[in-house]
């Protein structure tokens, strides 16, 4: 593993905790250094994380009720005065429902708003699919002046909230239901659009984003008792997408596998492959959800079922190794 | 707000119509744009620029000013000539509407003009804007007001309401709404598309304060948002009844002229109807 990233020592005994508890955990920071930072909630104040604030700063805490829309646009608003709003939701309902007011009236108006979208992915679990969201990062990345940030796991999640905090401009981020690995630390670094190599190698590249990267890691690390040199590195930032670093991994190892919480349609992978496809096409392997709607079960079995289990990507990798 | 003397309230007649003339010039350049809707809102829209807004056309970003937020941005032409008219850029700007490079653009753009306040056109989402910048303001206890012009047909969307019940529960005193009610939207008329009535009812009952007034009459828009300034715990909704296309007879109460400007000799009637208005103005309110 990467030292110079202060990982976490026993990495695969990691602690657990969910990303939507680090956004909570951000959000208040992100008030206590800024007056500016409001929040806003669509019904969903405790499963969002976003209770914590409400306690510490009543009178900056917005409740809209199950509205989206008016969620999205209020805050456009808010932020037209000098706020610095953070909107917290499902992801399937924000960015989902209320994608047209996230394009008009945040991201052309330009409005300083963050979108928190929660229960993200597949491992939202019981609910099922409705409430599975697979399709916002596509949905968030279509978007100019729009910034994408999936963080890696708690920790990540916390810090990612408070640089959003402080860039100017629309950014999504989105955040995950369950409990998952904490593989970083409070000192391991973190800018936006900014990827970081978790762990070197120079056979193939996993390029991850989420929660799913602990798998990834789990993979390189297995991979390496059969002498398979596998690099694994957390795209936190998918647009802007991080390109030197992209390249520079796609450039030695000539092989590339992408892995996400997402429809394989337009996220983590498909910004890689527009890239690679452009500058430098080399064989690459997806993993994430194809082309279908989820379903109820416990995460674990249904990130397995959908491809996204530690098997799946071994398969990739050794597909894309096949080819190269 | 200043009172509204005799004198004044002819100069905004007669501002009205030199704006609705430059509004048909302005469309018959642009060859496509609405017209029904920004004649329709003339009136207001002088008033407001003219009388009742705080602003600086010098310094169209100056924090104390009051916010107007249009939400149905397809009625854009005639914010954009009543700017021009009150010095936010020059009137012969108006010739680039819908151009390639204008600052004009077809459904107005927040940041390509100074003095927008917001980007609209995807209608029901401008009372949700507004909202938020009032709601800022009071968190900060600053004294500017916000006005939301709004269309009647916009209050088939769902987000709409959505805001109305929002403004309603933070008690957005600061917030005025004003209500295009002209009764046409572009497949027909308001009441068979979807019917609205009773529009001042559906309000009270969410817990605005509502005020009706014939959007024509400056003297009455101008009451009627001084009025507004004295309502507390409720925002204020102002429902002004107007004829769509008003001061052109043959686009007067046609929704057939929702979304389409004049040809050339159209244009030339239509001038010439309101130049005889013109006359009339100058010839009534005589001392």
């Amino acid at each position: 593993m990467n030292p110079n990233l202060y990982l976490v020592k026993d990495i695969l005994k990691p602690e657990q905790k969910a990303t939507r508890d680090g956004y909570g955990d951000g959000l208040v920071l992100a008030g206590e250094k800024n007056k500016n930072v409001v929040v806003l909630c669509a019904d969903l104040t405790e499963s969002t994380r976003s209770l914590a604030f409400q306690k510490k700063f009543p009178e900056r805490f917005v409740e809209l009720g199950v509205a989206e829309q008016n969620l999205a646009s209020v805050a456009a608003g808010m932020a037209l005065a000098g706020k610095i709003p953070f909107i917290s939701s499902y992801a399937t309902f924000s960015p989902g429902r209320n994608n047209e007011q996230i394009r008009t009236t945040i991201c052309y108006n330009q409005a300083n708003v963050k979108i928190a979208g929660a229960h993200a992915g597949i491992s939202v679990g019981p609910d099922g699919a409705t409430h599975q969201a697979l399709e916002d990062i596509g949905l968030t990345r279509m978007m100019p002046n729009m910034t994408v940030i999936v963080p890696c796991d708690y920790e990540e999640a916390k810090k990612a909230t408070l640089a959003a905090a402080e860039l100017v401009g629309p950014v999504y981020l989105r955040f995950t239901r369950e409990k998952s690995a904490i593989v970083t630390t409070n000192d391991t670094p973190f800018k936006i659009g900014r990827a970081e190599v978790l762990k070197d190698g120079k056979d193939v590249v996993i390029f991850g984003c989420g929660a799913l990267i602990y798998n990834a890691i789990k993979v390189a690390l297995e991979l390496e008792k059969e002498r398979i040199s596998v690099a694994v590195v957390n795209v936190h930032t998918i647009k802007p997408l991080d390109k030197d670093t992209i390249l520079k991994y796609a450039h030695n190892t000539r092989a590339v596998v992408s892995v996400e919480e997402h429809q394989i349609y337009g996220g983590l992978g498909s910004a890689i492959a527009e890239l690679l496809a452009k500058e430098m096409p080399v064989p690459m392997e997806f993993i994430g959800v194809d082309d279908s709607f989820g379903e109820s079960g416990k995460p674990e079995e249904l990130v397995e079922k959908y491809g996204m289990g530690v098997e799946s990507i071994k398969k990739a990798v050794r597909k894309v190794l096949s080819r190269k | 707000m200043e009172a509204l003397h005799e004198t004044k309230l002819k100069q905004l007649e007669l501002k009205a119509n030199q704006i609705r003339q430059d509004l048909i010039k302005m469309l018959l350049e642009a060859g496509s744009g609405h017209s029904a809707g920004p004649l329709g809102m003339a009136d207001i829209f002088t008033a407001l620029y003219f009388h009742v807004l705080k602003h600086d056309p010098k310094h169209a970003e100056w924090p104390a000013r009051d916010r107007l937020v249009l939400s149905n941005g397809h009625i854009c032409p005639i914010r954009y000539v009543a700017m021009a008219h009150a010095g936010y850029f020059p009137i012969s700007e108006l010739k680039t509407l819908r151009k390639l490079g204008t600052r004009l653009q077809g459904h107005p753009h927040r940041t390509s003009l100074p003095g927008l306040e917001t980007t609209s056109g995807p209608l029901g989402s401008g009372l949700s804007q507004a909202s938020g910048i009032a709601l800022a303001f009071k968190m900060d206890n600053l004294p500017n007001r916000v006005y939301c012009a709004m269309s009647d047909g916009e209050h088939d969307a769902g987000q709409t309401w959505e805001a109305v019940m929002f403004a309603a529960k933070y008690k957005l005193n600061n917030l005025v709404g004003i209500i295009d009610r002209n009764n046409i939207q572009i497949d027909g008329y308001t009441e068979d598309i979807m019917p609205l009535d009773d529009l001042k009812n559906k309000y009270e009952s969410f817990n605005w304060h509502v005020l009706e007034i014939d959007g024509h009459n400056i003297r009455e828009f101008v009451d009627a948002c001084a009025k507004a300034e004295t309502i507390h715990e409720k925002p204020t909704v102002i429902i002004a009844r107007t004829i769509p296309g008003k001061g052109v007879d043959f686009m007067e109460n046609k929704f057939e002229w929702h979304g389409k400007p004049p040809n050339k000799e159209e244009a030339d009637i239509a001038l010439r109807e309101l130049r005889t208005l013109q006359g009339q103005i100058e010839a009534s309110h005589i001392d």
